[in-house]
């Protein structure tokens, strides 16, 4: 009974994103344009190198850097659902989950999984085009426990993308204007998540920083388990880590979630 | 909602215009530069009642900017060279490609990404009748007052790379360089307008329009790291490759040759005439949102 409630949000959460296929479409080609500009510029850098090297990056390994994190980012990356969470409860929609025997979190992870599974599936034909056009220089997974850790290492960034989003969608409860706020972490997130690009490249002190941070979760370590940079021993460990931050953020996101329900009641009266 | 912000005083809707203007002057230029003053006053009075929220996108860009500057900082802690670009070189580069972003952003990114929404609810019959040039209208209605505190930081971080070259321009080049960023800016202006345009056809023109936005990572990086077609489509077509990187060679006395600026200014002009002729086109085809 509760699982089927949600099966259907999922089921109108797929339908409702279908209508957005075409934008998809667009959002995923445009974003090849800047992709394409990256991949430039290392090329050029690596063509002005002797040893053929940067950091302990090979030409290939660079360039596959960039192509799995478009990959992992048309899986996990969270687009439109914060802002939606924000206007939910700057309009009072969200009074009417307040009175239905269904939670807010659970509905909105449903939409979010529906979001991401059409997004992936549109965005398929042009990225595999694009990853056929530098097949040269694009790295597989090692073997196939690899690419296994791959697989679990991407939903629980999946999860934690969603969960620190829904957080910080959730101070809409307490500011007007949240969308200063989300630019400002998605900047965060782009820099120590490792999307400009591989966080080991910075000088150590730096990296070994932002390890204890939960940003290298969210794109650069299940990267890097594909590119087979994660030793074997240490990816059980990692993993565990990354599992840890979600159940935190689970537990964040509740905690402020119950918070800010306890205020808004308080405005409504 | 911003067009229903009323102001006292304003002379935005339909106000008689200023006795100095010339009635027969298809277009008269101290009537629309009274308007244009009219429409900055009404930007000001709406960001002032937005302070906080004001500031806080200036920390927003400033960080964004900060953040390619870093990505830069990053490579060249690997390389001394991206083809014959030293790092100072590429970070003026990346401080003139923002100054144009963001003084694009500033007088018009507001007004064009809102077109498709006046062509949706019908809004913009209400431009057409205005005794207003349509274009002049839709293209300047609003003022992002934020981008020109953003394209100050964007001066001061091209000032600090020149003087880590420890090169000192001319006056001529100072000049050419505040040319050749107009001219950015108006290339920019004048695609974007095209592709806002489309929406005369086709309401998810809004995607496109912020797709074009895209386009902006592409001008801040050294032309010489392209080559093949992705360099002819953006030095050609859409010329990203030049709207940054001419001004900063002519600073800093990297160009080529002089006919770069002959290229770049010649595109420019045809783009501004291709976009005058597909507004016109655009236009003539609008049969208002209830028809």
């Amino acid at each position: 009974m509760t699982m089927s409630k949600y099966w259907h949000v999922l089921n109108i959460g797929l339908q409702n994103t279908l209508v957005y296929r075409l934008n998809f479409l667009f959002r995923a080609t445009f974003g090849l344009i800047p992709l394409t500009a990256t991949i430039f510029v290392w090329r050029t850098i690596y063509a002005g190198k002797a040893d053929g090297r940067v950091g302990s990056y090979e030409l290939a390994q660079m360039v596959s850097y960039y192509l799995v994190v478009t990959i992992v980012d048309a899986l996990t990356a969270v687009t439109e659902d914060d802002w939606q969470i924000a206007a939910d409860i700057k309009d009072g929609n969200i009074s009417q989950f307040l009175l239905k025997p269904m939670d807010y979190l659970t509905y909105r992870l449903c939409l979010f999984g529906a979001g991401r599974l059409v997004y992936a599936v549109v965005a398929l034909v042009p990225t595999v085009a694009f990853l056929w056009l530098l097949r040269a220089d694009f790295v597989l997974p090692p073997d196939a426990a690899t690419a296994g850790w791959f697989i679990v290492s991407v939903g629980l960034t999946a999860l934690l993308q969603f969960l620190m989003s829904f957080t910080l969608a959730l101070l809409a409860f307490w500011v007007l204007e949240v969308a200063t706020f989300i630019f400002i972490a998605f900047a965060f997130e782009y820099l120590a998540g490792g999307h400009l690009f591989p966080l080991d490249i910075l000088p150590p002190a730096v990296a070994a920083l932002l390890d204890y941070t939960p940003f290298p979760y969210l794109t650069y370590f299940p990267v890097s388990i594909w590119l087979g940079r994660v030793p074997a021993e240490a990816l059980a460990h990692g993993v565990l880590v990354q599992l840890l931050w979600v159940v935190a953020a689970y537990a964040l996101a509740r905690l402020v979630w119950s918070r800010g329900i306890r205020k808004y009641s308080a405005v409504g009266g | 909602m911003s067009s229903e912000f009323k102001v006292p005083g304003s002379e935005l809707a339909g106000a008689p215009p200023p006795p100095d203007a010339r009635p027969h002057s298809p277009f008269p230029i101290s009537r629309y530069l009274s308007l244009y003053a009219a429409l900055w006053r009404n930007s000001v009075i709406r960001e002032l009642g937005f302070k906080v929220n004001f500031l806080m996108w200036i920390v927003v860009e400033a960080l964004w900017f900060a953040l390619q500057l870093t990505f830069i900082g990053v490579l060249y802690l690997h390389t001394d060279h991206i083809g014959t670009w030293t790092k100072w070189q590429v970070v003026a580069l990346m401080g003139t490609s923002h100054l144009i972003q963001q003084l694009f952003t500033a007088i018009f990114l507001t007004n064009l990404t809102a077109l498709s929404e006046h062509i949706r609810t019908g809004k913009l019959d209400f431009m057409l009748l205005l005794p207003v040039n349509t274009r002049f209208l839709i293209s300047f209605r609003q003022v992002d007052l934020g981008g020109f505190v953003n394209a100050a930081s964007a001066l001061c971080v091209i000032g600090y790379a020149l003087h880590r070259l420890g090169h000192a321009p001319g006056l001529a080049q100072f000049a050419g360089f505040a040319v050749l960023v107009v001219v950015g800016i108006l290339i920019h202006y004048s695609l974007m307008l095209m592709l806002s345009a489309t929406s005369f056809w086709t309401v998810r023109a809004q995607g496109i329009v912020w797709g074009y936005y895209n386009l902006f990572n592409i001008a801040r990086l050294p032309d010489e790291a392209f080559r093949g077609p992705f360099k002819a489509v953006f030095t050609y077509a859409l010329p990203m490759l030049l709207v940054s990187n001419v001004p900063v060679k002519l600073l800093v006395d990297k160009l080529g040759s002089p006919l770069e600026i002959l290229l770049l200014v010649t595109l420019a002009t045809l783009i501004c005439i291709a976009s005058e002729i597909i507004w016109r086109t655009a236009l003539k085809r609008y049969t208002s949102a209830s028809s």
